[in-house]
Parts: structure tokens; sequence; C-alpha cells
């Protein structure tokens, strides 16, 4: 049995805080952007975790797809659409959702503390994940392409339904609606100097 | 242990002698890179200066050597100025998460072969971690941030445009440019930078650009151009449309590491490519006693100047990209063209008939792509299109003049 070291504890402490305090910021931030950042916050944390088990190649992804992509995907839809402000967060969207949050989280913290009790869980403990070869990339790959082959694939193509489904829902447009926010200057008329006048310009 | 990676320095385990050895390393790394930026800027400005029929800087030191410092000087002593409709926060933030990956990158670059020194063997690169190359993906994910926060926290119009832009741009190329770095992977078997340069070891032809055929160093390239932001794919810092680019807000030492970065992230960068495609510090080392240890540097040090001139000649010759010309460039040309080669190193690594199947799976899905741009590009010219494409170009001249004539008359 892998036993937890002083180092690896400070490892983990350490990162523990950082993501409790990036997630204590995603829900206390009132701008979205500071919550944005704060969630980047968590993802670094999370990286620092994995790194501390050895899972040296999760580190690098989750620094790279979450950190990376995800969120700054995030930060590019609340700039551009121009949602950055403060919002009121006093009455409740759905009624009943609150409550009915904090069971499910109760449930989940006391299930997660059940499993750690029936599996000797232990905190900080370095590589638990127990790299067989001490290539964690290799391992990856193999269990993805053979064991786990089945789920691996069904992720990918939920992921690419995904994107066609918001491809469609997203190029769902009236021509009418397109020719009142966009100018119509659609074709341009070989006589043009003679044929098109301002008004038309600019509608 | 293996969180170090096989640097030798750290077999007999860390004494006080090892981590002194690390501290020197980190500090030279830091000075070296420092200096070398300021050579950059003095070196880009003559250059382009010489390609224009100017002088350049010539008023400080001999031939302007120390025009960088000067200017380094005056900007750290100038009045710091925060927008009042700036977040104040991220707007000190931001200039700090450009410069630190700009840092880190070029801490898992081998900079020359081993070195013994005081009974210490160490490689001559700050750290070689087993995640080696995806460091430097991660870091150039993370400079996003810094122009996207940099634009969006100066409260100003033109900035947060320019950082929209960009932060669309990075990441679009930021595909590209790993799909590349895949390919090199998939060749070099490791994915740790002194891996990969011990890989291109020997002759020339065991360098990644001629084992991985040539076509994903020039993508590579025109992918780090982009994520680099430098011409001609400069639309971040379009002057003539944004004033200055996400920036514009920033003054004084903030706007220093701005401008810090970005030169050193063009040296950091040519130094990747230079181990992903050009073998690193290898190069032939003559048989001179007590010396051989300075060829690899020098020779590291020569390909990397190259790859700096280089992108000094495209800013210099080339006209800046339209931003839906870019966005084009990156998704319908680069990403499939990686994707597709990087599948075909990977067949013609296991054997030939899987070689020949992929190339051929390549050649039917390149004329469907083919065939479904040739649709949408004619779909765009219909009813949807703002500003229809005349050919390749933007509207000719006498289109808008007339254009232009017809509001006035309006007037």
């Amino acid at each position: 049995m892998i036993a937890a070291t002083i180092p690896d504890l400070a490892v983990f402490f350490v990162g523990a805080a950082i993501i409790v305090v990036g997630a204590l910021g995603v829900i206390l931030a009132k701008n979205p952007v500071h919550a944005a950042l704060s969630l980047v916050m968590t993802l670094f944390g999370i990286a620092v975790l994995f790194i501390e088990e050895q899972a040296n190649f999760l580190a690098a992804v989750q620094i790279i797809v979450y950190a990376g992509a995800i969120v700054v995907l995030f930060l590019f839809v609340i700039m551009f659409l121009g949602v950055d402000k403060a919002e009121d967060i006093t009455t409740e969207p759905i009624v009943g959702q609150r409550p009915i949050a904090a069971i499910v989280v109760a449930a989940l913290m006391a299930s997660i503390v059940a499993l750690g009790q029936l599996g000797h869980w232990m905190v900080g403990t370095h590589a638990s994940t127990t790299a067989t070869t001490g290539n964690d990339v290799a391992d990856l790959g193999r269990s993805v392409f053979t064991t786990y082959l089945f789920a691996f694939e069904a992720t990918a193509a939920l992921l690419v339904i995904a994107v066609v489904g918001a491809v469609v829902l997203a190029r769902r447009v009236s021509p009418d609606e397109l020719s009142t926010d966009e100018p119509e200057v659609a074709q341009v008329p070989e006589d043009l100097g003679a044929t098109m006048t301002a008004g038309e310009v600019e509608q | 242990m293996n969180l170090l990676g096989t640097d030798p320095l750290f077999v007999n385990g860390v004494s006080w002698a090892v981590v002194l050895i690390v501290v020197v390393k980190v500090v030279v790394a830091f000075a070296v890179l420092m200096g070398a930026v300021t050579m950059m800027i003095w070196f880009e400005r003559k250059a382009i200066s010489d390609m224009q029929s100017r002088i350049g800087p010539n008023r400080v030191g001999p031939w302007g050597l120390l025009q960088s410092l000067a200017d380094g000087i005056k900007l750290f002593f100038k009045e710091d100025l925060i927008p009042a409709e700036a977040d104040r926060f991220v707007f000190k933030l931001a200039p700090y998460l450009v410069v630190v990956p700009a840092f880190l990158i070029f801490t898992v670059v081998p900079v020359g072969g081993q070195v013994t020194l005081f009974g210490h063997t160490f490689d001559l690169q700050v750290a070689d971690p087993p995640m080696g190359i995806l460091l430097v993906l991660a870091c150039s994910g993370i400079a996003v941030y810094g122009v996207m926060l940099a634009g969006w926290a100066s409260g100003s119009k033109y900035p947060l445009m320019s950082s929209v832009r960009a932060s669309a741009q990075m990441i679009s190329y930021e595909a590209a440019m790993g799909m590349n770095v895949v390919t090199v992977l998939l060749v070099a078997n490791t994915l740790s930078t002194r891996g990969i340069v011990a890989s291109q070891g020997g002759s020339i032809l065991h360098w990644n650009l001629i084992r991985t055929g040539f076509v994903p160093f020039v993508l590579f390239l025109i992918a780090v151009t982009a994520e680099l932001n430098r011409p001609p794919f400069d639309v971040v810092e379009a002057d003539s449309e944004l004033v200055g680019g996400f920036n514009t807000e920033y003054s004084s030492i903030r706007f220093a590491l701005f401008y810090l970065a970005e030169f050193m992230n063009t040296i950091t960068m040519s130094a990747i490519m230079v181990t992903l495609f050009f073998g690193g510090p290898a190069g032939p080392i003559p048989n001179i006693p007590h010396l051989r240890w300075v060829f690899p540097i020098l020779w590291f040090t020569v390909k990397v100047v190259a790859f700096c001139f280089m992108y000094i000649w495209f800013r210099a010759a080339l006209p800046r990209m339209r931003y839906d010309q870019l966005m084009d460039l990156g998704w319908k040309r680069l990403i499939p063209l990686s994707l597709a080669w990087m599948l075909l190193v990977a067949a013609a690594i296991t054997n030939w008939r899987w070689a020949i199947g992929v190339l051929a799976a390549i050649i039917i899905a390149a004329v469907l792509l083919l065939r479904a741009f040739d649709l949408g590009g004619a779909r765009e010219l219909e009813d949807q299109a703002v500003l229809p494409s005349i050919g390749a170009r933007p509207l000719p001249g006498y289109v808008l003049r007339q254009l232009t004539d017809a509001e006035e008359v309006e007037d």
C-alpha cells in the first residue's frame, strides 16, 4: 500500500485549496468574466492534483482542453454577447430549483464520503492510479482504444451530434427576419451606378 | 522521479549542489531570454529598415544596439494609466498572463547537449518534463487569456473587438498547430522535448522535417505565425481598423510587458520549430578539446536566428490578410490538411497496406470536402451575403466609389 508522505500531503492540500477557492469564486463572483476566471483557477488546481497522481498527460490535457479552449469559448461568448454585467440572482428562475439542487448535492456528497470510507481512499497518496508501464500516455491510449472503446466512440459520436445540432439550431433563420436586420446588398448589378440609389444601399 | 523526467542531474538524488545548478539554469535562461528579446527588437527594426531603404535605430549605442534598452527604461518610468471604465483587477492581471507563458515555453527547449560541471552532468535545458511538448500547447492556450482579458478589461470598444478577433484566431489555429505536433510525436515516439531531439540525431535525413514529409512543417509554420499574431496574420493589431489592438489602453510598464511577450514568443516559437523539425541543437561537432559543448548551442542559435529573420521577412514582404480569409485558411485548409497528413503518417508507420487504404480514404474525403466548399461558397452569394465577393477579392474600387457617390448625392 502506498502511504502519503509530507510533500504529497502538502501538494494535495495546496491543490485542494486552489480548487475550492476557485469553485467558490465561480458561484460567488457577480461578474460572469470573474466567474469564468475562477473556473480556470479550479481547473489549474485539478491539473496540479493530476501531476501529483503522476497523470502528466491528463494534467496537460486538462490545461490545453479545458482551460485553453473551453473556458476561452465561455469568455468569448460572454464578451461577444455583451452579458458581462452583474445579474440579479434573488429571484429563482425555475420554481423549486434551489431546494432540489441542495438535496442532490447533499446526496452526492454523502455517497462520495461513503465510497471513500468503503474503498479506503487516502488523502494525498502519490501515484495511486498506478501507471503500470510508467508511461501514462501509452496506458491511457491502450485502455481507451481497447477496454473502453465503446464508451470512447459513443462519447465522440455524442459530441458530433451536439455540434451538428448546434449548427442546425443556429442556422434556422427565416428570410423575413434576415432582411430586417441585415443590409441588403446581395448582388451588385452590372450597371450599378445607374440603378442603385442610396436608399437601397442603406436598407 | 518520473516528474523530473530523464535529466541525469537527478539520478543521484537531490543535494544542495543540484538545487544550485537548477537555480543557476533558471536565472541564466531568464537573462538570456531577456537579452535575446532586446536583440530581437533591434534586429527586427534594423532588418525592416534595410528592406524599406531606411536607416532604422542608429543613435543609442553602436549601430543603435542599445535602443531597446533605452525604450525599456523610458517605458518603465512613464506614467501608468488605468482607464476609468477598466476592470482594475483583470486589467492588471492580463499582461502577466501573456508574459509568464512566454517564459515558460522556453523552459522545455533543449538549447544544447549535456554538460558535466563540478561532477554533475546536466542537460542544457531548464526542465524536461514527461509531458514536454504539451506544455508548449498548454502555455499558448493560456496566453490567449492575456490577450482576451486585456481587450475586455480595458472597457473600450476597439480593444474589445481586437480581443474577440484574437481569441477566435488563436483557438482556430491552435487546433492545426496541435495536429502537426501530433504528427511529429508519431514519428518521434515520445512527448519529451529532449526525446524528440534525440530521435533526430544522426544525419540531416533524420530530422523530422524530412521524416514527416515537409508538409507538417509548412502547416505548423503557418499555424504558429497566426498563433503569434505576427504578420501577415496580425488582424489583432490592425492599426488601420482597431486604433492599436488589444493593448491600446495600456501604457508604461504594462504595455512593455505585452511588447516583451510578443517578441519573446517569436523567439520561443522559433526555438520550438527548431526543436520539432530541425533537430534542435543537432549539427556537426568538430573534435576540439574542451569546446565540444559550444557547437550544439551554436547550431541551435543559428537555426533560431534564421527563423527569427524569416518572421521579420514575412512582416516586410506580406500584406495583412483579411479576417475572413484568415478564418477560411485556418478552418478550411490547414485543419483538414493537417488531419489528413497526420492520418497518413500514422498509417505509413503501421504498414504500407494501411498507408494505401488511408490515402484512398483521404482522396475521397478531399473530393467530398472540396465539393462541400463549392456548394457552401455558392450559397454565401445568395441573399444572406452582406457584401458579395467578386472573385477572390473585396469589391473593386469603381464599385465602392459608385456606392459612396450615391450616398453623397442623397445627402
